[in-house]
C-alpha cells in the first residue's frame, strides 16, 4: 500500500471549502476587550513626553499604556530556536514599546478599551512631544562617519559584518586568460501579504498568560513572550490555530509579546490585538532589500576560476533575524558554484526602515536574482551558453560545503535543467529571438538555484510527536510542527498511515498546536518540516506500530516480529490473511481483564544532517518596449525536492511560490517617502499584488530523487519555488531586448528607464 | 450610536437583526448569525475574503453597510451545503483540484465563483480570471482555483445539456 507519492485530499480541506475550519479571530471570547496600538508619527528621534488627558475621557477606555511603563527589558523577536550560548542569541534589541523611535510607525503607546471604536478614538487623542532626527533610509546614509546612532549597542549602525574566503582569491585571480565580468544587482523590500493579517488575543487562566495567536512557531513565541515580560517559559502558553498563511512573517514574535502583557494590566480580561492590514504592512516585517556587488574571472571554457561578493542587507529599524539572511545569501552564492576561489563579504544595517524579517528562502530570492542574472551577464559578455555555464560550474552530488559542512546527499539538478530545456526548446528560441528587431519582442530566460533543507548546523533542530490510540483502531496525532496552508497535516497524515500500515481516515490529526499540550517543534520556516519534523513521525509511528504488534501478538500468541499491519489489519509477515483487525487489538488492549494498557508512543527527533534541494524556472515572454510591459508567454518550474510525499499538494507549493516569484520580478515592492519614512503603498490596492488575471498559467514538474537522509527520501520544498523566477524573467527581457537590468521588480517604470538608456526609446 | 432593525434572508431563513447604523455587514453576519465562513483580510474591499452573495450577486461585505442588507437575499459560504452538510459541486471541486492551502481566502473565492459555474455558456480561463480579480490569494497563484471554477462550470453546463 503506497500511500507516500499519491495526490491525497488535504485531511483540512472540507473544514476550510465548508467554513468550519476556526482561524484566531473565530475564537475571540465575547466581551473581550480590544487594545489599539499608537505608533509614532516620525521615523527617528524620542518621545519625549505623552498627553493623554483627552484620550482617558473617551467612553469605554479600560486602560492606557506607554512606552515609559512598559517593563524595562529588551528582547528579541526572531523565530530561531534559542541558543543557549549568549554569542549565537538573536540580537535583543526593543521593548514591549519605544520612547526611542526607530521607524515610522513604530509602536509607543497602546490603549485598551471596550471596544474598537473606543480603542481607536482614544489612540487618535493621544497628544505626543517627540525630539526629532531627521530618518535615516539608505544603507548609505546610514553607514556614513557621524551618522546618528539607531541602537545605542551598535553606533556606527551595522548589525553584523561578515567574511569568508574558499582557497585564495587573489593568487586565483593572477591566472592569465581570464575574462572579468562585474556586476552590481538589487533587490526591493517586499511584504509578505498573507491573507489574513498579523492578529491575537490574550487571557489569564490558571495563574498563566494564554495567547491565542495566528503563529506559525507557537513554542518559539512562548519563549519570547517569557522574555519580554520576564516570566517563566511555564507562565506563558500559546495555542495556534489554523493560520491565513504566514510566508515567514508570522515567524517572528509579532502583537504577541504586548498583547500577552496588555492581558496582565487588565486583570487577565480577554484582550484582542488585531492590526489592520495597514499595520500588517507597515508595523511586522518585511523582506531585506539587498545590493549585491559581484566579480566573476571565467576561463575560457567557461570554468569559474574566481568569485567574490560583496553584499548589503537594509535591516530596517530592529534586528529581527538580522544578519542570517544576508550570511544565508552569501553563503549560497558559494554552494550554488562552488568551484574556484570565492570569496564573500556581507553588511547588516539599520536603518529607520520598516523592519525587516524572514521572508520564504530566507535572503536566497534575493541573492538568487543577483547570482542568476549575473551568470548570464557572463555568458552575455563570454559568448558562452548558459545552460553549458551553469551545468559545468554548479554543485554535483557529493560536494561538502567547506563552511558549513552541507553535504550533496542527492541531485537532479542536471535533469531539471535538461528536462525546462525540452519544454521551453530555450536554446534554439535563444538563438533565434537574440536577432530580434522592432517593438514588441519575444524572450526566453532560466535560473537555477539550489536551497538546504532546515537550519542544521547553525541549530540542532528537535521535533516531536505523539500518537494516541483510540478504542476503534484510529488515532490522534499531534504534532508540534505547524499546519500553515502548505499542507503539513496532511503530508504527516500520509507518513504514520504508511509507517504503521493503516488507511487515512483512520489518522486524525490535531491541527492545533498549545504549547501546553502539544509536543515541542519549533515550528514552520527553513523547509524543514517534512524533513525535520518527517522524521519525528516517522520514529513515533515505529514505535506506534511496534506497540500495537506487541499487544496483537499477546492476542493471538504469536511472536511479535512475525507480524504486520496492512490496510488497517493485523498479518503474517508477507502474507494478506487478515488475522485481526487493528479494532480488535484497540478495544481489548483498553478494555482487555488482565492486560489492559493504553497504547500511545511519543518520540523526538534532532536533526543531525542537511540536505539541497534544487529547480529551475524557464520562461517565455514578449516585451513590449514603446509600451514598457512584459507578457508571460509560458512558465515552468522544475523541483528536485526529493520524493514528493504529496504530488497534489507539492504542485500547489510550487505553484504559490512562482506567484509570489513573479511578482517579486516585476510588480511587488513597498516605498517610503524619502522625507519622513512613511510606507506610502501600505495596502492592497497599492501594493501591486497579482490577482488571477496578472498571473499567467503556472507549470509545475518534478525530478525526483531519493535523498538518503529525508526521512522518506524528501527534501525541501515549500520555500523554493520562489527563487528562481525573478532572475529568469529578468534574463528573458535581456534576451529579448539585449537590456540587462540589474534590478527588480520589473515595472513600467523601470523598463522605460532601462530602454531609454539603452535608445530602444 | 443609533441602533436600527434589519429583516433579511440569510441562507434561506428570514432573519431581524439589531443594528449598528455604522455596522458592516459582514460584522453583522459574523457577530451575530455566527456565520464565521466570512473573513476580514483588509476591512476595505481589497482582498474579498468577505465575499457574500446580495440578491445573487457577490459584494464584499466589508464595506457593505448592515442598513442595506433590508429585505435582500444575502447567502454565505455555510448556506452551500445542504442541511444534512453535504458539499455542493464547487466546494468539492475546491478539495479534488487543490485549490485549497492556507484556506482563508477560499470562503470568499467560493462565493465569488457562484455566478461564473451558474453561466449558461462556457467561459475562458481568461474569463474566469478576470472574474475572480476581486479576490486576493497568496498561496496557490489561483491555477487550482481556475481549474476547480472551470470544471464545475463545464460540468454544470454538460448537466443541463443532458436534462
Amino acid at each position: 500500500m503506497d500511500i507516500i507519492g499519491t495526490s491525497l485530499k488535504r485531511v483540512d480541506a472540507f473544514d476550510k471549502v465548508t467554513g468550519k475550519a476556526k482561524y484566531t479571530p473565530d475564537l475571540i471570547p465575547p466581551h473581550a476587550l480590544v487594545a489599539k496600538v499608537l505608533h509614532s508619527t516620525i521615523a527617528n528621534g524620542w518621545v519625549k513626553e505623552f498627553d493623554l488627558s483627552e484620550a482617558w475621557k473617551v467612553e469605554g477606555v479600560v486602560d492606557i499604556v506607554t512606552c515609559f511603563d512598559v517593563p524595562d527589558i529588551q528582547f528579541p523577536t526572531a523565530g530561531h530556536p534559542w541558543s543557549t550560548d549568549p554569542k549565537h542569541q538573536d540580537i535583543a534589541d526593543r521593548k514591549l514599546l519605544n520612547a526611542r523611535v526607530r521607524c515610522y510607525a513604530d509602536d509607543i503607546a497602546a490603549v485598551i478599551a471596550e471596544d474598537e471604536l473606543a480603542a481607536e478614538e482614544a489612540v487618535r487623542k493621544i497628544k505626543v512631544t517627540y525630539e526629532e532626527f531627521t530618518p535615516i533610509l539608505t544603507m548609505e546614509d546610514a553607514m556614513k562617519e557621524g551618522a546618528i546612532t539607531i541602537h545605542e549597542e551598535k553606533p556606527n549602525n551595522v548589525v553584523v559584518k561578515s567574511a569568508y574566503e574558499v582557497g585564495s582569491f587573489e593568487e586565483a585571480i593572477k591566472e592569465a586568460g581570464l575574462t572579468k565580468v562585474v556586476g552590481d544587482y538589487e533587490t526591493p523590500i517586499v511584504s509578505h501579504c498573507h491573507i489574513e493579517s498579523a492578529n491575537s488575543f490574550a487571557y489569564m487562566e490558571s495563574g498563566k498568560i494564554v495567547v491565542v495567536s495566528s503563529t506559525q512557531i507557537p513554542h518559539i513565541v512562548r519563549r519570547v513572550c517569557s522574555q519580554a515580560l520576564g516570566v517563566g517559559f511555564g507562565d506563558i502558553r500559546i495555542i495556534k490555530p489554523y493560520i491565513g498563511g504566514g510566508f515567514g512573517n508570522k515567524q517572528d514574535a509579532l502583537t504577541e509579546p504586548l498583547n500577552a502583557y496588555l492581558t496582565t494590566r487588565v486583570g487577565g480580561r480577554p484582550v484582542v490585538l488585531a492590526y489592520t492590514r495597514e499595520e500588517t504592512f507597515a508595523c511586522t516585517r518585511t523582506r531585506h532589500a539587498m545590493k549585491f556587488h559581484i566579480e566573476s574571472y571565467v576561463r575560457k571554457d567557461g570554468s569559474f576560476a574566481a568569485r567574490s561578493i560583496k553584499a548589503y542587507s537594509n535591516q530596517g529599524a530592529y534586528a529581527s533575524h538580522a544578519h542570517a539572511l544576508v550570511a544565508n545569501a552569501v553563503n549560497g552564492f558559494r554552494m550554488m558554484y562552488p568551484v574556484g576561489a570565492i570569496k564573500g563579504e556581507a553588511y547588516t544595517v539599520y536603518t529607520n526602515l520598516a523592519t525587516a524579517g524572514a521572508m520564504r528562502a530566507y535572503g536566497i530570492p534575493q541573492i538568487g536574482f543577483a547570482l542568476e542574472a549575473h551568470v548570464d551577464d557572463i555568458a552575455k559578455q563570454t559568448g558562452l551558453d548558459p545552460l553549458k555555464l551553469r551545468t559545468q560550474n554548479m554543485m554535483k552530488l557529493g560536494y561538502v560545503d567547506p563552511m558549513t559542512t552541507i553535504t550533496c546527499h542527492s541531485t537532479g539538478l542536471e535533469e531539471c535543467i535538461q528536462r525546462g530545456e525540452q519544454y521551453l526548446s530555450y536554446t534554439k528560441k535563444r538563438e533565434e529571438y537574440a536577432k530580434q528587431t522592432g517593438p514588441i519582442r519575444k524572450g526566453v530566460g532560466m535560473a537555477i538555484f539550489c536551497y538546504k533543507t532546515g537550519v542544521y548546523p547553525i541549530s540542532l533542530e528537535t521535533s516531536a510527536c505523539r500518537m494516541v490510540l483510540n478504542q476503534d483502531g484510529s488515532l490522534q496525532m499531534q504534532i508540534g510542527a505547524t499546519e500553515i496552508g502548505q499542507g503539513a497535516d496532511t503530508v504527516f497524515a500520509m507518513m504514520a498511515a504508511q509507517t504503521i500500515g493503516l488507511t487515512m481516515d483512520k489518522i486524525h490529526v490535531v491541527s492545533k498546536q498549545d504549547t501546553d499540550v502539544t509536543p515541542y517543534d519549533t515550528g514552520a520556516y527553513a523547509s524543514r518540516q517534512t524533513y525535520v519534523s518527517g522524521m519525528a513521525v516517522k520514529k513515533t509511528a515505529e514505535s506506534f506500530r511496534k506497540k500495537l504488534l506487541e499487544f496483537a501478538g499477546f492476542m493471538l500468541k504469536k511472536d511479535p516480529w512475525d507480524l504486520d499491519i496492512k490496510e488497517n489489519y493485523i498479518v503474517h509477515t508477507n502474507k494478506d490473511e487478515h488475522l485481526l483487525s487493528v479494532a480488535d487489538v484497540a478495544i481489548e488492549s483498553c478494555y482487555s481483564l488482565t492486560n489492559s494498557t493504553h497504547i500511545a508512543a511519543e518520540e523526538s527527533h534532532h536533526c543531525t544532517d542537511n540536505t539541497y534541494s534544487f529547480g529551475v524556472c524557464y520562461t517565455e515572454l514578449e516585451v513590449d518596449i514603446p509600451m514598457c510591459q512584459i507578457k508571460i508567454l509560458d512558465i515552468i518550474n522544475i523541483h528536485d525536492s526529493g520524493k514528493i510525499i504529496n504530488r497534489q499538494t507539492a504542485s500547489g507549493q510550487v505553484h504559490g511560490g512562482m506567484s509570489m516569484g513573479l511578482g517579486y520580478g516585476m510588480y511587488e515592492h513597498l516605498k517610503f517617502d524619502p522625507k519622513t519614512g512613511r510606507m506610502l503603498n501600505d495596502n492592497l490596492l497599492d501594493y501591486k499584488l497579482m490577482t488571477a488575471i496578472d498571473t499567467p498559467e503556472l507549470h509545475a514538474d518534478f525530478v525526483e530523487t531519493d535523498d538518503p537522509t529525508g526521512p522518506y527520501g524528501n527534501k525541501s520544498l515549500g520555500e523554493p519555488p520562489t527563487i528562481p523566477v525573478a532572475p529568469a524573467i529578468r534574463n528573458a527581457v535581456l534576451n529579448a531586448t539585449g537590456v540587462a537590468i540589474n534590478a527588480i521588480p520589473l515595472h513600467p517604470e523601470r523598463l522605460f528607464n532601462a530602454f531609454t538608456e539603452a535608445q530602444l526609446i | 450610536m443609533a441602533k436600527k432593525d434589519i429583516t433579511c434572508t440569510v441562507n434561506g431563513k428570514v432573519r431581524t437583526y439589531s443594528v449598528d447604523v455604522r455596522e458592516s455587514l459582514s460584522d453583522m453576519l459574523r457577530g451575530q448569525a455566527g456565520l464565521d465562513s466570512i473573513k476580514h483580510g483588509c476591512d476595505v474591499g481589497e482582498c474579498g475574503a468577505c465575499t457574500v452573495l446580495i440578491d445573487g450577486k457577490p459584494f464584499n461585505s466589508c464595506i457593505y453597510m448592515a442598513i442595506w442588507a433590508e429585505g435582500k437575499e444575502i447567502i454565505t459560504l455555510e448556506g452551500l451545503s445542504d442541511t444534512k452538510g453535504a458539499l455542493s459541486d464547487i466546494q468539492q471541486a475546491f478539495i479534488d483540484e487543490g485549490a485549497v492551502q492556507c484556506g482563508f481566502c477560499t470562503p470568499g473565492f467560493i462565493m465569488a465563483s457562484i455566478p461564473i459555474i451558474s453561466s449558461e455558456t462556457e467561459s475562458s480561463r481568461e474569463e474566469i480570471r478576470r472574474q475572480i480579480s476581486g479576490n486576493l490569494c497568496r498561496c496557490t497563484g489561483y491555477e487550482n482555483i481556475v481549474n476547480a471554477i472551470e470544471k464545475t462550470q463545464k460540468k454544470r453546463i454538460a448537466e443541463k445539456k443532458s436534462k
